[in-house]
Formats: C-alpha cells, sequence, structure tokens
C-alpha cells in the first residue's frame, strides 16, 4: 500500500506538493507545541487567591514560575538574639569613642549590630567599606559612615512612628539593601525628553521602567512621592468625591495619569494588581477598598518624609558618582523595600532581634533574649 | 478544472478589463477636477474594482490634502525632534512618541510652540483638512446625483472628533483637555479619562455607544453573510432585490423570519446598518461631552439614580478613610490593625479558601 502511494507521487513535479507539505509542517509543529505544553505543565500558568467580594474580579494572580524566583530572593538572613544587658554592661559610647547614634547600645550589642550591619550591606569590603582602620574607628572622614549614620536615624524613624505602615515586620537595614552597597531598587529625579514641551518631556518611552506599553509620566514617583512634596498632598487622589465636584488638587488628564502611573509603580513594587486594594468599579470609594489601601495611604505619608527628611538631605554628604544624572541623592520609593513582594521578605520579622533599630534606647524582651 | 465563470466576494480571480471608466461628464468649472486617467492594478482587483483613478481632486481635495498632510508632517517632525532626530530611536519608539496639547496652564490661551504650540498648529490644519474632506464627500455626492447618507455618517464621526479636540476643551477652559497625538498617548489618555471621571462604564452615554458599536459588528455580520449567502440566487444585486424582489430575498427573509421571528427588509437594513454605525460616536461623543462639564464622577452618579450594585463588605469592617481621620498623617495617631490579612502570600501556594 505505501507502495502504491509510493508510485502514484509525480516526482516530476514536486511543487505541486508544496501546499499539502506546509500543512503537514504546520499541524506538526501545533501538534509537538502541544504535547510539550501538556508534559510540561503550561509555562504560563497562574495562581491565584481572593482578595474582594466574589464576582467584582478581586484576586490576586501570580505567575508560578514567579513565585520560586520571588521566594528565592526575597528571604531574611539569619539572625543572632540580642543580649539582654546585664548589670555593669558598658555601654558603647563609654567604650568607643565618636559613637554619636547608637551610644545607649551595650558593648555587646553594638557590636553585634555593626557585624550584622557589614553582613547586610558591605558583606565584601567589611568593616572598611565605612571605617579607615589605619585612622581608627571612631574616623569621620568617610562618606559612607555618615549616611549609615543617617540610615539607622532613618531606620528608627521607620519602626517606631510608621507603625501604621511597616509593624509588625519593621525594617532593617536588609529591608532595602539586601547585601548591597546600594539597594537596587533607588530612584533619582529623571532627566527631562529634549525638544518636547513640559507636558511630555517625562514621557515613557521604550524600554524605560514604568509599564512598557504606555507612555504614562516617568516622573510619578517624584512627583507624588518625591521630597518636595507635602507629607499630605492629597494630590493622587483624582477622582471627585461626588457625581458634580470638581476636585481642584490635581491638575486636568496630566494629573490623573501621574496617578495612574504612581498605581503601576505600586503595584509592580507589591506584585499584585489593582483589586489588592481597590474595587476597580470605584477606585476612590474607601468602603470598597481593602484594608490594604489604608496601609498603602500611610506608606505614601511615610515614603515622603523618608524622601524629605533622611534621603534627599544627604545630597551633600555623597561623592557624585552616588548622585543621579540631575545631581539629587538616591531616594526610596515602594520597590526599595518590597521588591516585588506585598509584604517586603514575605513578612519576616525585621526587627524582632534588633530593638536597637526601634529606638536608640532599645527596649529588650526577657524571655526571648539569650541570657548566657 | 474550474470554470472562467467562477466569482468569489474577496479574492476574485478573474478580473475583466476595459478601457477605464472615467466617469459622468459633469461641470467641472474652475476646480482641479478629474486627476489622471484611470490604471488597473491586478491586486486591487482581488480585494474590489481594479480600476485605479481618476481621482476628483478638486479646490476642496486640494484643500484638505495639502492641510492633512501638513498635519501629519508636524505630528511626525515634533516627535522626530522628541528624539534628537534619531530616525533609528523614532522607529523603535514611534508608539510611545506624543504631540502632546498644552499644560493646563495655558487655558484657552494660544500656548507657546513648545508646550503645546505645535499641538495647537497641527490640530488647526487637522481641523481644516477634516472639514473640507466633509465638504468634499457632500459635493461630491450632489454632482453624481445621489443621497448625501455618507457625507452625514462622516459627519457623525467628526461631532466625536469635535467633542473631543474642540467643544469639550473650550467648554473646560483649556486646550490641555484634548487628546494627544501618538499611539500610546491616546490609549494612556482614554483609560486616563474613565479613572478621573469616575469610571466611564457608568456612564449611560458609553454604553448606548458601545451598545451601537457591538451591534453594528453584529448588524454587518449578519447582514454580511445573509447576502452571500444567497449570492448564488443573485442576492448580491441587492438595489435590483430592493425594488423587485426575488428568490434571494424571499430565502434570506425567510431564513432570519424562521430563525428569530423577525426580519429586516433588503432596503431596510441598510438603514439599520446607517444608524448602529452613525449613532456609535454620536451616543459616544455626548458621553464625552458630559463628563467634567455636567457629570464629574459617573460610578456616583450611577449611586444617585440606584443602578451601582452594592456589594457586600469582604472585610472584617469597611475600610476607614484615613483623610477624615482625627491627626491624618500623624503616624502615631494611628493604631494599626495589622491582624487583617485578605489571603495567605502568594507563594503559600494553594489559593484562598475564602468563598465569600
Amino acid at each position: 500500500m505505501i507502495g502504491d502511494l509510493f508510485e502514484r507521487i509525480e516526482w516530476r513535479k514536486p511543487f505541486r506538493y508544496v501546499g499539502m507539505v506546509v500543512w503537514i509542517g504546520v499541524a506538526g509543529v501545533f501538534v509537538i507545541v502541544a504535547a510539550l505544553w501538556v508534559i510540561n505543565g503550561s509555562p504560563t500558568k497562574v495562581e491565584s487567591y481572593q482578595t474582594g467580594y466574589r464576582g467584582v474580579g478581586g484576586a490576586q494572580l501570580e505567575f508560578e514560575s514567579e513565585i520560586a524566583r520571588l521566594r528565592d530572593v526575597n528571604q531574611m538572613p539569619e539572625s543572632e538574639e540580642p543580649y539582654v544587658p546585664q548589670e555593669g554592661d558598658r555601654l558603647a559610647k563609654d567604650v568607643y569613642e565618636n559613637v554619636q547614634v547608637l551610644g545607649n547600645l551595650t558593648e555587646d550589642n553594638f557590636n553585634r549590630l555593626m557585624a550584622s550591619i557589614t553582613e547586610w550591606v558591605s558583606p565584601e569590603e567589611g568593616c572598611t567599606y565605612c571605617h579607615n582602620l589605619d585612622e581608627g574607628f571612631a574616623y569621620d572622614g568617610i562618606y559612607t559612615k555618615l549616611v549609615a549614620r543617617r540610615m539607622i536615624q532613618m531606620t528608627w524613624e521607620v519602626n517606631a512612628n510608621w507603625q501604621s505602615h511597616a509593624a509588625p515586620a519593621g525594617v532593617n537595614c536588609y529591608t532595602c539593601h539586601r547585601g548591597q552597597n546600594v539597594p537596587e531598587y533607588i530612584w533619582f529625579s529623571p532627566e527631562e525628553y529634549p525638544n518636547v514641551g513640559p507636558s511630555a518631556m517625562y514621557q515613557n518611552r521604550a524600554g524605560q521602567e514604568v509599564p512598557v506599553a504606555a507612555s504614562l509620566p516617568i516622573n510619578s514617583i517624584e512627583a507624588l512621592l518625591g521630597p518636595d512634596v507635602p507629607i499630605d498632598s492629597t494630590a493622587i487622589q483624582v477622582q471627585a468625591d461626588s457625581e458634580r465636584a470638581p476636585n481642584d488638587s490635581f491638575d486636568y488628564q496630566t494629573g490623573t495619569e501621574l496617578t495612574y502611573s504612581l498605581m503601576m509603580h505600586f503595584s509592580d513594587s507589591l506584585g499584585v494588581n489593582c483589586t489588592f486594594c481597590h474595587n476597580s468599579r470605584a477606585w476612590s470609594e474607601w468602603d470598597q477598598s481593602s484594608p490594604q489601601r489604608e496601609n498603602a495611604w500611610y506608606g505614601v505619608r511615610m515614603v515622603r518624609t523618608l524622601n524629605a527628611e533622611y534621603l534627599d538631605p544627604l545630597q551633600e554628604t555623597y561623592p557624585e558618582h552616588r548622585l543621579g544624572p540631575k545631581g539629587d541623592a538616591p531616594k526610596a520609593s515602594c520597590m526599595t523595600c518590597h521588591q516585588g513582594v506585598n509584604k517586603p521578605l514575605y513578612g519576616a520579622s525585621a526587627i524582632e532581634n534588633w530593638p536597637e533599630l526601634v529606638s536608640p534606647d532599645p527596649t529588650y524582651r526577657q524571655e526571648t533574649a539569650a541570657t548566657d | 478544472m474550474a470554470t472562467a465563470l467562477e466569482y468569489q466576494n474577496i479574492f476574485t480571480q478573474v478580473q475583466v478589463r476595459g478601457p477605464a471608466e472615467a466617469g459622468i461628464e459633469i461641470d467641472e468649472g474652475a476646480d482641479p477636477g478629474r486627476v489622471g486617467e484611470g490604471t488597473f492594478s491586478s491586486l486591487l482587483g482581488w480585494f474590489g474594482n481594479a480600476q485605479l483613478g481618476p481621482i476628483y481632486l478638486g479646490g476642496w481635495g486640494l484643500v484638505s490634502l495639502i492641510t492633512g498632510t501638513l498635519w501629519f508632517n508636524i505630528v511626525g517632525f515634533t516627535m522626530l525632534a522628541s528624539v534628537d532626530w534619531n530616525p533609528a530611536v523614532f522607529i523603535r519608539d514611534l508608539f510611545w512618541l506624543a504631540l502632546e496639547p498644552p499644560g493646563p496652564e495655558h487655558g484657552l490661551s494660544v500656548p507657546p510652540l513648545m508646550d503645546g504650540g505645535w499641538w495647537f498648529i497641527a490640530s488647526f490644519f487637522l481641523l481644516v483638512s477634516v472639514l473640507t474632506w466633509w465638504v468634499r464627500t457632500y459635493r461630491r455626492a450632489i454632482s453624481l446625483g445621489m443621497g448625501t447618507h455618507v457625507a452625514w455618517a462622516f459627519a457623525a464621526a467628526i461631532w466625536l472628533f469635535l467633542v473631543l479636540g474642540l467643544i469639550r476643551p473650550i467648554l473646560m477652559g483649556s486646550w490641555s483637555e484634548a487628546v494627544p497625538y501618538g499611539i500610546f498617548p491616546h490609549l494612556d489618555w482614554t483609560a486616563a479619562f474613565s479613572i478621573r471621571y469616575g469610571n466611564l462604564f457608568y456612564n449611560p452615554f458609553h454604553a448606548l455607544s458601545i451598545v451601537f458599536l457591538y451591534g453594528s459588528t453584529l448588524l454587518f455580520a449578519m447582514h454580511g453573510a445573509t447576502i452571500l449567502a444567497v449570492s448564488r440566487l443573485g442576492g448580491d444585486r441587492e438595489i435590483e432585490q430592493i425594488t423587485d424582489r426575488g428568490t434571494a430575498t424571499e430565502r434570506a427573509a425567510l431564513f432570519w423570519r424562521w430563525t428569530m421571528g423577525f426580519n429586516a427588509t433588503m432596503e431596510g437594513i441598510h438603514r439599520w446598518a446607517w444608524w448602529f454605525a452613525v449613532l456609535t460616536p454620536i451616543t459616544g461623543g455626548i458621553g464625552i461631552l458630559l463628563s467634567g462639564t455636567v457629570v464629574d464622577n459617573w460610578y456616583m452618579w450611577a449611586v444617585e439614580h440606584h443602578f451601582a450594585a452594592e456589594y457586600p463588605v469582604f472585610w472584617d469592617q469597611p475600610t476607614p478613610n484615613p483623610n477624615l481621620m482625627e491627626g491624618n498623617g500623624d503616624a502615631g495617631a494611628y493604631v494599626p490593625n495589622n491582624d487583617v490579612d485578605v489571603g495567605p502570600y502568594p507563594a503559600d501556594g494553594a489559593g484562598s479558601e475564602m468563598t465569600q
């Protein structure tokens, strides 16, 4: 039978069979792809969990492949438990010279913290990233040491004053630094595009960090979370709060696009979609929003505070190579801590072992602290 | 093998060639009038009539083409300037690039060249171009002794165009309200517009526009399919069938009457289609025009008029508006409720068991 078929092929007219061959090829490719899809599982398999009333799209979706990656990069490193101060323990300010912010720590806890900061921020450079061993540990001539002091104060600010956003996990150096001298997710004032007016000079282009298939403004973080934004600014809220009530707090379409762009940053930073916080039919309605939105509301104010009071003023302390294209200091956004996860480091406590990072006068929990 | 008379509606395999058809004699006056003698293209012939031209240019057409070209070039060259005249980047970023209207601070004044001025000039040329093209569709129809249905259908689209770029910006008191030129920029504008006005899906005119839009596609599919299905019986000769109903029309009518009880007529189906198409931009334009001028938040409007569904609170309690809380922004005044959790963290695997 095969032989019959073979005989019937018109070898002298090969082009007669081009169409048939193409279709067999297409079908074959389809079969192979389908088989691989079934054998290996869908590469786009998604996991979901519910975050809103049924039927309103209140669900979070994540690619399974992405979950594994996020798990890997968002692990809080182990740390030593604190030493509960005993009678007669000496304080760092009495033991060492020039201890300006951590002076009230006991010597042991001070050294424990210094060792961990090294691990969190400069594991390769070690102590010398901030200290000049020839000049002595008290030497203040290295900018990183000055910055580190301010960063410790900033950590106190977050852990003590912004429990509304950061409790109960809190933050430590690792929350942002992740073993790097400079946290991966910082931002600078973006440069304007040339030859366009103010209304398009910050528009997203191909290859920018903002959602790629949009031309939303790339300066939304600066415009809404930047150091010059009043802490209590409500400029993010662009919807009128009643059927006929002009909202004067924003400037027309451009203001809405800034908000839209910022919300995409939130979404990106937390690895969630809009319905994590909102019922998407009515963005502004608080009683249809999740408690996470309230948390974010405080987060917005926290980030503005950190940028205005801690990060931006360090501009003069940094050497030039740490500054942005317009000469501004590196600053924080949601991504700086969250790094793709809705609770940074999956909610692992950053302060459990670090009362020193909550307050300059730490209180130690007797029952959990090591006693020997 | 296949007969020479095989007839297909999209890819016409047989193309008949004769002398080019110039059209009827009309008084072309001082107009540039008809341009070219007419040529033939096999490629065009596959899709429609193989004859290309002559085209009737005319004074209005000439103005329209010149102003349209100016608009196109101003948009293109301002985009090219915005990538520092780099053609490679221009191509890479083309979908992202924009010619934006001026900022809100300029109101309805003539804006500076680099802050919406080029947009202003380009828009003026586009306005002239579109309006003169409309005059052209009207005048060509008259000179051919036709009705002016095409011109009025085009006018419906022009209505939406005018609302977006001229009427609503004037009512709002700012050119910044107009739509930017650019692929993603105009899409972003659209999304932001809906967000800003509290969800355009609650705008009843937006809803009507969608009904007519989707209705148009449905009618187009139904009518196109019906005529193709009866073309072997002469149904494609629709005009003749309107006045002298043949078996094709009878069967088409019967098909729909048997299928859904009702059928349009061979003449009436075109009125259905025309009105659905025309009402899409008319109602859409009304919806846009009312946003920000009459209604600022369509969701609130829907609540006011009792057609926004209410859903139970999904969380332990409604989330309070922190803007209204005592000492807002003073984080110390707030006792966080961190026990609230809407579900497992994504990495915890299995989806939520909540089924509320």
